[in-house]
């Protein structure tokens, strides 16, 4: 299966994961300072910067995009119990 | 009950703008969280431009006659062009169902966090609503005034804003520097003594977002201000800026060292817990840059804990597991830590354990879902500590003592290993 490296650059961690994992799935085992409310993309708690990588996340889905609207998120930012990894990036609490 | 009549028209606050809200002087608890000793009020206000009427807020559901009752008294419902909505919830929106019947053209404005509450309180089709959502910098004219708004989030919804009538200096501000007092002669220079009343509406409304609170400050700070319109208690006319003062006292933090700091909580009934927390504060001493202090939950109250946790980088809570939980005065610490913000600081647990030990697990899920981060897994030993797992105790300490200060070393991990 497919592998990439999520780096939470808050704490300096770097973890090996299999492609198709979400970033909720890794950044509370790890302690990540991301935080979590919903957990269903609703509630815009999770929102995290992406510092690189961001076209290795799979596109928002049509309610994500309109919670980063609402929060007048800029192109950086996703939320982190929707984004799924597909390759390399490296993401930090909003 | 009050001596004091209501009156029941609207009651002028500036030139433009009149106060049409609701008293509830019989109110005793708000939202299951708050006692409100004498009551409150539902702030509401018309301000009347030259091209149009706008309503600010409204009032909770049951108060609404008297609210048309007031805004009757100064405007026709089809003068009113606009209605700015600083806030959803329904002590504030309750009245405003009907208010779009009898004023179905007026433009709603709203944050654009309001856009998706909007349909969830209202149960009104998105169709058949208005609205324009808006941020700072953004602004709506009615003649020979407008109204500017202001993005205030998380105080105390994420759909919070405030609005400025710059012509008057007055600020709709919402619940900010609002109070849950009920005094008809409604300014604060003539109502009866509401400082116990404002702070502790502040302790228990915006203390959990003091991040929030100081960034607004820094966006109605520059506001020239001769009137600060909340949308509970008494308008504030007499020295407004006061209020941002004291808003900013406290929401400031009162740190004095510039060192990080971690708290040890722990309760232990026959003295092993004790012994673990004992072993994991002197391994966390052994870090430079970090201030360690140890608590025994048994000897202490719980509101000047919460006070220490609002200002710490880290906590640690210690408790045996007892009958398949952790111990009452941990829960108890944890459920009243609502009222402080915690987002990103550092938890633990750890315990001693007889032949189950869930409480340990019960704790971290516990910090994860109050928004802290877990980076060290929890420690649990069975029954009594012995030289060695004392050791893994103080080790225990020392690592997340490293975690907070930024000492540990850059982590490779594998998905399986987490
Ligand atoms: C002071 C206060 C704080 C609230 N905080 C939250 C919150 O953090 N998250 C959330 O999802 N809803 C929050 N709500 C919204 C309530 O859950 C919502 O209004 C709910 O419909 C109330 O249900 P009830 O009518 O049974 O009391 C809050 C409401 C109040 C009054
Ligand atoms: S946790 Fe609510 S949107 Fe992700
Ligand atoms: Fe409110
Ligand atoms: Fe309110």
């Amino acid at each position: 299966m497919a592998k990439a490296k999520v780096t939470f650059s808050d704490i300096n961690v770097t973890v090996t994961v299999p492609a198709g994992v979400r970033i909720i799935e890794i950044s509370e085992k790890v302690g990540s300072g991301i935080g979590y409310g919903c957990r269903e993309g609703e509630c815009g708690t999770c929102l995290m910067h992406v510092k690189k990588g961001r076209q290795n996340l799979s596109a928002p889905s049509f309610l994500e995009n309109k919670v980063l609207q609402e929060n007048m998120a800029g192109a950086h930012f996703r939320l982190a119990c929707q984004a799924q990894v597909l390759g390399d990036v490296t993401v930090e609490p909003a | 009950m009050t001596s004091l009549t209501f009156p029941d028209c609207a009651i002028p606050i500036s030139n433009r703008v009149h106060w049409i809200g609701a008293f509830d002087p019989l109110l005793r608890s708000f939202d299951l969280i708050l006692k409100t000793a004498n009551g409150t009020t539902y702030n509401a206000y018309l301000v009347r431009g030259q091209q149009g009427v706008a309503i600010i807020d409204t009032v909770k559901e049951e108060f609404a006659e008297e609210f048309f009752k007031r805004l009757e008294s100064v405007a026709n419902y089809d003068e009113i062009t606009l209605i700015v909505l600083n806030h959803l919830e329904p002590d504030h929106t309750g009245a405003l169902p009907e208010l779009l019947k009898r004023a179905p053209q007026a433009y709603l404005y709203i944050s654009h966090q309001a856009q998706s509450m909007l349909k969830g309180l209202l149960k009104l089709d998105e169709k058949q609503l208005q609205f324009k959502p808006v941020t700072t910098g953004d602004h709506v004219d009615l003649g020979d005034c407008t109204l500017e708004f202001f993005h205030t989030p998380y105080l105390h919804w994420p759909d919070t804003q405030c609005t400025y009538l710059r012509e008057e200096k007055l600020l709709f501000s919402g619940d900010v520097f609002g109070c849950h007092f009920c005094d008809a002669r409604l300014f604060n220079d003539l109502v009866g003594d509401f400082r116990f009343s404002f702070d502790y509406y502040y302790a228990h409304i915006m203390r959990p977002f003091k991040k929030y609170v100081l960034d607004a400050l820094t966006l109605l700070e520059p506001l020239a201000l001769d009137l600060i319109a909340p949308t509970h208690g008494p308008v504030l006319r007499d020295q407004p800026r006061r209020y941002l003062q004291h808003y900013r006292t406290l929401s400031t933090p009162r740190k004095e060292v510039v060192d990080k700091t971690l708290l040890i909580f722990y309760i232990s009934a026959y003295g092993n817990t004790a012994r673990m927390a004992h072993a994991i504060y002197q391994g966390a001493s052994t870090v430079t840059g970090l201030r360690v202090s140890i608590f025994d939950l048994q000897g202490g109250e719980v509101e000047p804990f919460v006070d220490l946790i609002e200002e710490a980088d880290g906590i640690v809570l210690g408790t045996p597991t007892i009958n398949g939980d952790a111990v009452k005065p941990i829960w108890d610490l944890l459920s009243s830590l609502a009222v402080v913000n915690l987002k990103g600081k550092v938890g633990a647990a750890f315990g001693s354990y007889g032949w189950t030990g869930e409480a340990v697990n019960m704790i971290e899920s516990r910090l994860r879902g109050l928004k802290l981060r877990v980076p060290v897994p929890g420690l649990r030993i069975k029954l009594i500590p012995t030289e060695e797992e004392l050791a893994t105790c103080q080790t225990f300490g020392q690592q997340l003592a490293e975690t907070m200060t930024q000492k540990q070393a850059v982590r490779e991990l594998d998905f399986s290993q987490i």
